[in-house]
């Protein structure tokens, strides 16, 4: 049993690693600052979630796991809205989007 | 004093408190039901307990909704991962107004976190008339919203 929960924790862990470090790639690569925002939300989400939800699986006492659900409900929350701030404050001191040639 | 919503955040409050105690011993319950009190207490009177502070009608119907969301995020976050790793960057950003028929603030609250939550699309701003301006990373996620299947969704929330 443990076997199982510990190969499905380090798969959910390895998930969220690759989408983190994706979402580091295009902040890097894409044009401008609204297009950076949507790579970074690759980080906050499934990034975020998925890496939660493995280590909630390594827990060994449900208190702890209870805490990590918090983080994961606070994530969920506050990571759209901070986007939306940044967003609005962007498009508030005139930056133009990249548009495509 | 004793409304039901006030009733409903001091059973919530309690219930979180003692998830995250981890203290059980009485001297300690007692303090926390001190402070879980006074905390009912000083959020009513500041007007806090009402349908958008303390949205307890929400409580069955919105796990369904995030389930839902949540296989869209999954959906929209490989697409992006996609194009984020593809050799030649090939994206086509757009501003586009999707209108927001939504009256109450919640609702529309709730529909812009979902949309800016789904990689692909951001909610850049709300206006007064309703609408909602987003940035779309590529023309299948403008097109998805357009298709206005999650604004339905979060209609049936009922509000």
């Amino acid at each position: 049993m443990s076997y199982v929960l510990d190969i499905l924790s380090w798969l959910l862990i390895i998930i969220g690693s690759y989408f983190s470090i994706v979402g580091a790639i295009g902040v890097l690569r894409f044009p401008d600052f609204f297009t950076r925002l949507h790579a970074a939300g690759l980080t906050d989400t499934l990034g975020a979630w998925s890496i939660l939800c493995g280590l909630m699986l390594q827990c060994d006492s449900f208190l702890t796991i209870i805490k990590l659900i918090l983080v994961l409900i606070f994530i969920f929350f506050t990571s759209p809205t901070g986007t939306h701030a940044l967003a609005r404050a962007g498009l508030a001191s005139n930056l133009k989007p990249w548009k495509k040639q | 004093m004793l409304k039901p919503r006030a009733l409903s955040l001091f059973i919530f409050l309690s219930i979180i408190w003692l998830l995250l105690s981890g203290h059980y011993n009485p001297l300690m319950l007692f303090f926390g039901l001190i402070s879980v009190l006074f905390t009912t207490y000083i959020a009513t009177r500041m007007d806090l307990v009402d349908k958008e502070g303390h949205p307890v009608h929400l409580t069955w119907k919105i796990p369904i909704y995030w389930l839902w969301l949540l296989l869209q995020i999954i959906k929209s976050n490989i697409q992006v991962s996609i194009r984020i790793l593809s050799p030649k960057i090939n994206i086509n950003p757009e501003m586009i107004m999707i209108p927001m028929n939504q009256k109450s603030d919640l609702d529309r609250t709730n529909y812009a976190n979902s949309i800016t939550l789904t990689p692909g699309t951001v909610s850049v701003r709300l206006d007064e008339s309703g609408d909602i301006l987003v940035h779309s990373l590529d023309n299948i996620f403008a097109k998805e919203l357009k298709a206005g299947l999650m604004e339905k969704k979060i209609k049936n929330l009922g509000n």
